[in-house]
């Protein structure tokens, strides 16, 4: 294991870098996705929460090594092959952090709607009543209370999705699990390999709980 | 003419949430510096009624309209109007998320109806106004029911508005709370705001108002002064609701 470690441990640790690098792309328009969805889902306009009911379905409804296959290989395919454009090829980067984004974005739709549903309508109304628009009023009154409420199924979320990033190694993006699979197959030392990696994970985690819990009590300080 | 102004005029009001008719039909006028108090058993349309005068409610039929505006209409900017005519809740409604300054000068700062300076000072005279001028750092959760109420009405001022709407201001207070609240209403109304609450306060309803509907099933039963309608109904149903109440 040691050896292991001294001789790909920087490689492994690249990697790392690369999984951290494509979960935050990702988390980045998750996080645009949702607020987008979850906003089109809580307006009063039918079409509006359709709309975002239809997205969160399909992409909720489809598996997600499905939908990195699919925008990696089968878009490409349809604009290129079957449609006869001459499209710039997808880095398997740009693909992933698509993937991500969609995947991530639905369940943080989700999350949003249900945080802004849960904050009571009078706040809303008491904000309509003094003359205040329904965005400033959503900014400024109701946002804010939904967020708390929001906060852990939120990190909750970024902590699925950094794990989501080792269903890309299967596009070829070089993030930790599919580097893994490189130094295992080189060294033939599965066990130490995979201790390796799944430790690595672990800590990233757990930091990243430990931070989540310090801005959840932060949040809930002045309550 | 100042005196006779018509603030409020609603004409054939009809309110239906999907099947059910909540407004049947209801004409009446508001004029300027009248205390108007609504009764009726619950289910009657009173709140519905209210809330149908600032547009949170959407009418189905008639006209409503509010400082000479027509607010049934759809290209109507109802946030303009809106600023005109306060409203205060039965849960009061505070904003959790701010303390009772940022409470009261959330919508004059956002609506630039006021500069910083300006906005916290009204806020400190509207809090002196309903005797609650050290709370100005607590956050709701800090407060009484009543006095959360007070903040309310309080918030509504700040905005310096034409008109009052009160929504059964005290039905969720705790009793020894509900003079505070009423001494409040009662100072606004001395004062010649033009009020509209729906209460079951019969004891003040007959002390401020200058006129009482009684609403029941969606109508307009029995209106005219305290005197008339709450100590010498005419009509059956307006008897019969008293002596419950009473």
């Amino acid at each position: 294991m040691i050896k292991i470690i001294t001789v790909y441990g920087n490689m492994l640790l690249g990697a790392m870098g690369k999984t951290l690098l494509l979960a935050l792309c990702g988390l980045f328009f998750a996080c645009i996705l949702g607020l987008f969805f979850g906003l089109l889902s809580v307006v009063k306009n039918r079409a509006c929460n359709i709309i975002a009911q239809i997205f969160v379905d399909v992409i909720r409804g489809v598996p997600m090594i499905v939908l990195a296959f699919f925008v990696y290989f089968g878009i490409p395919y349809l604009l290129n092959n079957m449609l006869g454009l001459n499209t710039p090829v997808m880095t398997a980067l740009q693909a992933g952090t698509i993937c991500l984004a969609l995947n991530c974005g639905a369940y943080m739709s989700e999350i949003i709607r249900a945080g802004i549903e849960s904050v009571d309508k009078g706040q809303m109304e008491a904000a309509r009543s003094l003359g205040l628009s329904y965005f400033v009023s959503m900014r400024k009154v109701v946002l804010p209370q939904a967020i708390r409420t929001m906060i852990p199924s939120i990190i909750n979320q970024f902590i699925i999705t950094l794990k989501d990033t080792s269903i890309l190694s299967v596009i070829g993006f070089p993030e930790l699990v599919n580097t893994a699979k490189n130094v295992q197959a080189a060294t033939f030392k599965s066990f130490q390999t995979w201790t390796i990696v799944g430790i690595m994970y672990l800590i990233v985690i757990t930091i990243l709980s430990r931070c989540a819990k310090m801005v959840e009590r932060r949040l809930n300080r002045g309550r | 003419m100042a005196a006779e102004e018509i603030k409020i005029h609603v004409k054939n009001l009809k309110k239906n949430f999907g099947k059910i008719e909540v407004l049947k039909d209801i004409s009446v006028d508001v004029k300027q510096g009248e205390v108007v108090v609504v009764i009726g058993p619950s289910g009657s349309g009173k709140s519905t009624f209210l809330r149908c005068l600032n547009r949170l409610e959407e009418s189905s039929g008639g006209t409503i309209v509010v400082d000479g505006v027509d607010i049934t209409q759809k290209k109507v900017d109802i946030n303009k109007v809106r600023e005109n005519v306060g409203m205060v809740f039965q849960h009061f409604n505070l904003f959790n998320n701010l303390d009772v300054m940022g409470n009261m000068t959330l919508a004059p700062l956002q609506l630039k109806k006021a500069t910083p300076q300006e906005a916290k000072k009204k806020a400190v005279e509207m809090l002196e106004r309903v005797g609650l001028a050290e709370k100005a750092d607590a956050y709701p959760s800090q407060l009484s029911g009543g006095q959360k109420q007070r903040v309310a009405i309080a918030r509504a001022l700040c905005m310096n508005p034409d008109i009052m709407l009160f929504d059964e201001p005290t039905s969720a207070l705790d009793p020894e709370m509900v003079g505070e609240v009423l001494q409040v209403m009662k100072d606004l109304a001395a004062s010649g705001m033009t009020m509209v609450i729906v209460t079951h306060e019969m004891g003040f309803a007959r002390e401020v108002a200058d006129r009482v509907i009684f609403m029941d099933g969606g109508y307009i039963v029995e209106e005219g002064t305290p005197q008339e309608v709450l100590l010498n109904p005419k009509e059956s149903r307006t008897i019969d609701f008293l002596n419950k109440v009473l």
